[in-house]
């Protein structure tokens, strides 16, 4: 038997670009599918929040501007970097209950999602804007805009796959987000934040909290200076919640279900248009 | 030279001649009933409600009232019609209903122009030149889509939605009802359609041409009432879909209402347009320019320049210039076709807008007014001007929807741009420079869906129209204006 003491990781949430704790210090107890050890994991509290919608909003229009070349950069240098932490990753996907082809494959398809996200970067604005034939002699054309601070509630059922496939068309429209990861699935989140944070996604670009979607999703729906909201799941009394809440300053909210997260089903331009405004400008032809 | 220079100068007498438009073809009905399942039907509840000319106080005519079994009814003939004749037909001979009813507008056009702006109070010449040209254009341009929505959005094939209630306001109205049936009835869905309850005779104009059109009866429904038929309307289990233009107000309470019953629905809402007037900008267009922006339609409009930022060191000459030009605005019969500002919409509009200038003056705004003379009877209101007024002011904040316009400074781009984004609207914006770099810097940072350089309020159907943050979400006109009455779903990936 190995006699070395085993160097355990403390798992702390992502805010600002840097990895925190929770300001409360509150933890909640996560146990092992396989051997029941019990793992801290923060919980993270509304002032939390606060603080991430504060770095998200902060980080937008630096992002927003960035060029669709070096969106496209960015986030094809997360796959790279999770490609080389597959590893890592499969592990904690198989502590959270995944068998090993199962937790592999989830990586797999985590790392093309992102590869398939940053190639449409530069792309679709140009399939979904356009020059418009006005009868008058205007200049008018159509393209798209981020749409803000996108707050997103994680899938239960996926602590990777299904926060990666909301993150990625998110971020390379030129959002920022602040994301609730799965409570039940919540290990990804140290590696996922260790990933962005050597792939060049700026500070508040992506914020990670782990803690009770019980706790703060009235939070997540309330908040004025959040834009848009996207939500994974199919419970109708946190649904008619959140498109209540949403009313107070006409959040755009998406209601997501499992084959939005899912692979196959998931990659889509579409999934970018859903944290999208359409601008029109006019200028006259003449003189 | 001033104008009042001028005038000295010459003694000339610069008042116009009358130039009434003459009404004699226009027949106005001693009342309107309910236009359901291709019939116009009295309502259950047998009630009426007059319909005022805002210009003389005179009723013009009586116009049903629908209740909740008219509802019902409207609701059910849509649903047939969807499930019947409609969906049965192909997407073709649905365009050519489509085409029908945009050639039928413009052969009705100038009685329809008339009877708009006897209703609402608009000046003829607004609504003889732009709303119902434009009203016909949406039509004939959503009906050329009708076969061509797989076209539309790649990779996703277009179906429709189904039962769409449509709520409008009384600043444009026919416009705005061919803003919603058009991409309605382009995609293939049926509707009930509530018009405004001060301005619904041309949308009883268009039912009856949707009647002579031969539209299959139900296909489109229009029901009259006031603000709690809308809501009956959004909250009735048999739609499918609600596009609402109105007050934010209003666009929220319908959120709450549709919360977690998974339908769909657009919002076109208030607005707070900055209008940004560089010194480099080609100032007497720029004047032109501000005048439209904020006295088009009696400032009935919700993409409205309201607030005007003028860069300081030309602040005094725009603000003189605005003035003068102020004073040459015609202000009265709207059925003049030298009018430039008609009648205020309705006793509340006016009563609203008189409250806001009362608190901008109570705020510390400094007030000016052209001296045109306001009619004696009728609503009115004379072109407001407020300057020395700053961002936390309400009526820097706050949507008036009338001819009332605020004046602040600004010194550098960042400033302004700062300033302008400082609303909770999204709307529209203006922006007049003459460098280029300029236009591109200013025009990606306003957030707002629409956004006008060198020109303003200007609107066609093939140029989607809608707002960011709480003026709206969804868009009308163009392309984008199909996506709120389809549901896409996955042919290939």
């Amino acid at each position: 038997m190995n006699d070395r003491i085993n160097v355990r990781k403390t798992h702390k949430m992502f805010i600002n670009g840097k990895f925190a704790r929770s300001e409360s210090e509150r933890t909640f107890g996560w146990t092992t599918s396989d051997t029941k050890d019990s793992t801290n994991i923060c919980r993270a509290s509304r002032k939390d929040f606060r603080d991430s919608v504060l770095a998200a909003k902060n980080a937008f229009s630096g992002w927003s501007s960035r060029t669709a070349y070096n969106r496209a950069q960015i986030i094809y240098r997360c796959a790279e970097i999770l490609e080389g932490r597959s590893a890592q990753l499969v592990e904690e996907l198989r502590t959270q209950g995944l068998d090993s082809e199962d937790a592999q494959l989830e990586v797999r398809q985590t790392i093309d999602l992102l590869v398939y996200y940053a190639g449409w970067a530069d792309k679709y604005q140009q399939l979904f804007s356009s020059v418009n034939p006005v009868s008058a002699p205007y200049f008018n054309f159509t393209a798209l805009e981020a749409t803000g601070v996108v707050a997103i509630i994680a899938p239960r059922e996926s602590g990777l796959l299904g926060i990666v496939s909301a993150i990625a068309p998110t971020l390379v429209g030129g959002n920022t987000c602040v994301t609730l990861m799965s409570e039940e699935n919540p290990l990804c989140t140290s590696s996922l934040s260790e990933t962005l944070h050597t792939s060049d996604v700026p500070a508040g670009v992506v914020n990670l909290l782990t803690g009770f979607r019980s706790e703060l999703i009235d939070q997540f729906s309330t908040h004025m200076e959040v834009n848009a909201l996207i939500y994974f799941g199919e419970d109708k009394d946190e649904i008619t919640q959140i498109e209540t809440n949403a009313a107070e300053n006409v959040k755009r909210v998406s209601i997501c279900t499992r084959q939005d997260w899912e692979y196959e089903s998931s990659l889509s331009p579409y999934a970018i248009l859903r944290t999208q405004e359409t601008k029109t400008t006019w200028h006259p032809i003449g003189f | 030279m001033t104008i009042e220079n001028y005038s000295q100068n010459t003694q000339a007498d610069w008042t116009y001649d009358p130039a009434p438009q003459s009404v004699e073809h226009v027949n106005i009905h001693d009342s309107y009933e309910l236009f359901i399942d291709g019939k116009f039907t009295a309502s259950k509840s047998e009630s009426y409600r007059d319909s005022i000319n805002p210009a003389t106080e005179k009723t013009l005519t009586k116009v049903a009232e629908a209740g909740v079994e008219d509802v019902d009814l409207a609701v059910d003939a849509a649903r047939h019609a969807y499930e019947g004749p409609w969906s049965q037909m192909t997407a073709s001979e649905r365009g050519k209903f489509l085409f029908r009813i945009a050639r039928m507008i413009q052969e009705r056009s100038r009685e329809l122009a008339i009877v708009e702006s006897l209703d609402g109070g608009k000046p003829i010449r607004e609504s003889r030149d732009v709303d119902i040209p434009l009203a016909a254009a949406h039509f004939f341009y959503y009906a050329g889509w009708a076969d061509k929505l797989d076209y539309a959005f790649p990779g996703r094939q277009a179906q429709s939605v189904g039962v769409a209630a449509q709520i409008i306001p009384w600043n444009f109205p026919l416009l705005m009802a061919a803003w919603k049936i058009a991409p309605a009835l382009a995609t293939g869905n049926t509707l009930v359609l509530k018009p405004a309850e001060t301005t619904p005779l041309t949308a009883m104009i268009l039912a009856d041409i949707i009647r002579e059109a031969d539209l299959p009866p139900g296909v489109v429904n229009i029901v009259t009432g006031d603000g709690d038929l809308g809501k009956q309307l959004v909250r009735h289990p048999g739609i499918d879909k609600i596009a609402f233009t109105g007050s934010t107000t209003v666009g929220k309470d319908i959120m709450r209402a549709l919360a977690g019953k998974d339908k769909r629905f657009t919002l076109e809402l208030g607005g707070k347009a900055a209008n940004i007037i560089f010194a480099d900008a080609a100032i007497d267009q720029a004047i032109e320019g501000i005048v439209n922006s904020i006295f088009f339609n009696q400032g009935h409009v919700c993409c409205a320049g309201s607030r005007l930022f003028v860069e300081e060191s030309v602040a005094k000459e725009v603000t003189q210039k605005l003035r003068e030009r102020m004073e040459t605005l015609i202000v009265g019969d709207p059925l003049d076709k030298n009018t430039d500002i008609g009648a205020i919409n309705s006793i509340d509009q006016l009563k609203r807008i008189q409250s806001y200038v009362e608190i901008g003056q109570q705020e510390g705004g400094e007030l000016y007014q052209s001296s045109c003379i306001l009619p004696d009877t009728g609503y009115w209101h004379a072109p407001t001007l407020f300057s020395n007024v700053s961002q936390s002011h309400r009526i820097v904040q706050e949507e008036i929807f009338g001819p009332v316009l605020a004046i602040q400074t600004f010194r550098t781009v960042d400033e302004v741009i700062e300033k302008a984004n400082n609303t909770p609207y999204g709307l529209s914006g203006g922006v007049w420079t003459d460098k280029g770099a300029k236009i591109f810097k200013v025009t990606r940072n306003i957030r707002a869906g629409v956004i006008w350089a060198n020109t303003f309020n200007k609107f066609d159907p093939s140029s989607p129209f809608g707002g960011y943050k709480e003026s709206g979400m969804g868009r009308e006109g163009g392309v984008e204006g199909l996506l709120p009455y389809l549901n896409l779903t996955t042919n290939t990936r």
